[in-house]
């Protein structure tokens, strides 16, 4: 049994061959756990995020997710092993010619071509439902839907196959407090349903990340200054992480 | 002065050889991207439905554009041959010019010059939308294959449906140019076909169809890999749609020149003349 879902091991990043992104980060994320990862923006965050998804390969290091080490694996072998993740896209990345309920079938049309089309269609209206999306709007297209109402079938979305691992790209950026607090509240009775499902959270929301996540990381200069609980950042001496938080918590 | 002239064609030569690196590196991507689609719709799963809808909206949504243009581009050739056959009275002759011309030239140009610019440009924006709006991104971390996926069947669409809506300009253009001919400047009906059927062969409308599946296979190409490799949000989508359509046209009209050449090779090498 693994204790970690991701494990980054003095991972480096450069596009230009220059300028590291990524400089030496290490970081576990253990499995079950809802992980928030915070930062001063351009620190590292959302490229980090793409390197555990397998987007983008690292300069050098090695990244595991669930045991596996992605960055050994080829094209077609982490196409597949994709199949393990659910992400929430800031802006949702809905398929703006398909409905909603298209939206959320479609990685079980892709890839549980066993099920019958009705079987498709009744798992999509439950990940629907459960996100708490009515059902009056599961015919309408994204850009017929509220900004809220996007994020919610993103998630579904996200959601529909059953994912190992849940990945937040900063989920409440640009949103209203009402609509952050609620899409927060949907992430934490999210991870909470999903029983054993490790989430992972970009964000710049700190209430947010103290609140709903187990544990906290937070990015300087491509690498991890602090991993720890919420409390831990609250006691710690380092200068910088009290800064952020103090100004971050007060901000907000 | 002789230090400065030296150093100023060092600046030229150097962006030269910079410009020609980067146009091969550019090509060589370009290659490598299209192989590798085509290459992945080989593998399951096949996408049957993709292609059809692509074809739906590469082909039939272009008929229309493309009867207009065909007919008017009849009617406007047509008239300009008679006026200039007509000095040499060679009126008989305007038939078969105007046909060896639609069929060999500008059925396969024109077309693949509209439907670059309506079905490649469309293609080019689309792709870098969703680039830009994470679309492709979340594809990718779906686990579902974005070339076999979004690529490959906008690139099966074109090479289909350009040799079948060349076929319809060829056609539409000749009702076009019978009209004007028989209709309009009152030469006679059955010598307008008779020398249409002496001159044209079969070999010829092949020529114009082939040259329109290598036409669209150029623009599905060009479009489709600036719309996938687009970057900077809305700017980058209006940059990419417009390079993609402006390399597709340029492109079409200088293959065109190659491809007559290279037809005219392979007719002297079967013995058969151009």
């Amino acid at each position: 049994m693994i204790e970690n879902a991701i494990s980054l091991k003095d991972v480096w990043k450069t596009f230009d061959g220059k300028e590291y992104i990524l400089k030496g980060m290490n970081l576990d994320i253990k499995k079950g756990s809802l992980t928030a990862i915070i930062g001063f923006s351009g620190t590292g965050k959302s490229v980090m995020l793409k390197h555990i998804l397998g987007l983008f390969p690292p300069s050098r290091g090695s990244i595991e997710v669930l045991g596996h080490n992605i960055t050994q694996f080829d094209k077609n072998q982490l196409t597949a092993f994709r199949r393990n993740f659910g992400v929430l896209f800031q802006g949702a990345a809905l398929f703006d010619d398909m409905t909603v309920l298209e939206n959320v079938c479609f990685p079980l049309f892709e890839h549980r071509r066993d099920l019958k089309k009705e079987t498709v269609f009744e798992i999509a209206t439950r990940k629907l439902k459960q996100v708490g999306l009515e059902e009056k709007h599961f015919q309408k297209l994204p850009s017929q839907i509220s900004g809220g109402m996007q994020k919610r079938t993103g998630l579904a979305r996200a959601l529909a196959l059953d994912p190992e691992i849940l990945f937040y790209d900063e989920p409440t950026t640009g949103l209203d407090p009402i609509l952050t607090e609620m899409v927060d509240n949907l992430i934490l009775e999210t991870h909470k349903a999903g029983q054993g499902t490790t989430s992972v959270m970009v964000s710049h929301d700190l209430h947010a990340a103290f609140r709903i996540a187990d544990y906290v990381a937070m990015l300087n200069a491509g690498q991890v200054l602090l991993y720890g609980t919420p409390e831990d950042f609250f006691k710690t001496d380092i200068e910088l992480v009290k800064k952020f938080v103090d100004k971050g918590m007060r901000h907000q | 002065m002789i230090q400065k002239i030296a150093g100023w064609m060092d600046h030229v030569l150097l962006g030269f050889w910079k410009s020609f690196f980067e146009f091969a590196r550019e090509l060589g991507d370009i290659i490598l991207f299209a192989t590798s689609s085509i290459r992945l719709s080989f593998a399951k799963p096949y996408r049957w439905t993709e292609m059809v809808r692509h074809m739906e909206f590469v082909g039939n949504q272009s008929i229309g554009i493309i009867t207009l243009t065909g007919l008017f581009t009849g009617l406007a050739l047509s008239f300009q041959i008679y006026l200039g056959f007509k000095l040499v009275n060679a009126v008989n002759l305007v038939g078969p010019t105007v046909a060896l011309g639609i069929a060999r030239e500008l059925g396969p140009v024109l077309t693949g010059l509209i439907v670059a610019a309506r079905a490649g440009g469309a293609m080019a924006a689309r792709l870098g939308t969703m680039r830009v709006n994470e679309q492709i991104d979340a594809l990718d971390v779906m686990g579902v294959n974005t070339k076999q996926y979004l690529i490959a069947p906008r690139l099966y669409a074109a090479v289909i449906c350009m040799p079948l809506l060349t076929a319809v300009f060829d056609f539409v253009a000749m009702v076009g140019s019978w009209f004007l001919v028989v209709h309009l400047v009152s030469l006679d009906e059955a010598i307008f076909f008779d020398k249409i059927r002496q001159t044209l062969e079969v070999r010829h409308i092949n020529e114009g169809l082939f040259k329109a599946m290598v036409f669209g296979l150029v623009f599905s190409v060009v479009c489709t890999y600036r719309g996938f490799n687009t970057t900077g949000g809305a700017k980058g989508v209006g940059e990419a749609t417009n390079r993609g359509v402006v390399v597709s046209m340029v492109m079409i009209i200088i293959l065109d020149y190659f491809l007559t050449n290279f037809i005219r090779v392979y007719y002297s090498l079967i013995g058969i003349p151009a």
